[in-house]
């Protein structure tokens, strides 16, 4: 059995879904690249401010 | 003399035109080849198919049809989105019928969501197919 922490599993799905999202959303490998990169900051970077807001609140 | 105003032919697809769509939904990425976008098709094989067995690996819940619970019901549309993988699944029991660890509770979202995003796929193959997309 698996048992990845929930960041890793963050970055697992945040790369899983960037990659299905670039290539339906976008027609060009540039586009692409750069569109799966975006989601992929966005998805990441939320969690993480997500995670500190979560922290301040309980302080 | 007036001239008509020249609207481009509409792309003709030969044979039937919702192949790639309910192939790609059946396989993860085979809309994609069938439109002869190989590296698309491969790639989003590889993220579908790893998502849905990372999560089965994880101990994903893999939901039924009629347990009469709206949520679950939810949870089986996301779960057949993933095609033949999903049939699979319920053949050969993989999964979990019930969710037990945290991460048994990811790894339920990976299965759904890698349903989810194969509908997003099988669509954009259908596009291809009929030219909305290129």
């Amino acid at each position: 059995m698996l048992a990845f922490s929930h960041f890793t599993s963050v970055l697992l799905f945040a790369t899983f879904a960037s990659v299905v999202f670039a290539i339906t959303q976008r027609s060009t490998p540039r586009g692409m690249v750069r569109y799966g990169a975006f989601c992929w900051v966005l998805f990441v970077g939320s969690v993480i401010a997500a995670s500190w807001l979560m922290y301040f609140v309980r302080k | 003399m007036a001239s008509k105003a020249q609207t481009p032919a509409p792309p003709t697809t030969q044979g039937f035109a919702y192949s790639a769509l309910l192939l790609g939904w059946l396989i993860p990425g085979a809309g994609h080849l069938i439109t002869r976008h190989w590296v698309r098709a491969l790639l989003l094989f590889v993220a579908i198919t790893a998502m849905f067995a990372l999560g089965l690996a994880m101990q994903a819940k893999v939901y039924t049809a009629n347990t009469g619970d709206p949520l679950d019901m939810l949870g089986f549309a996301g779960d057949l989105g993933t095609g033949a993988l999903y049939f699979i699944a319920r053949i050969f029991s993989l999964g979990q019928p019930t969710v037990q660890l945290v991460t048994a509770d990811y790894g339920t979202k990976f299965v759904v969501v890698a349903g989810l995003l194969n509908f997003i796929a099988a669509v954009d193959a259908h596009n291809l197919r009929i030219g909305r997309k290129v």
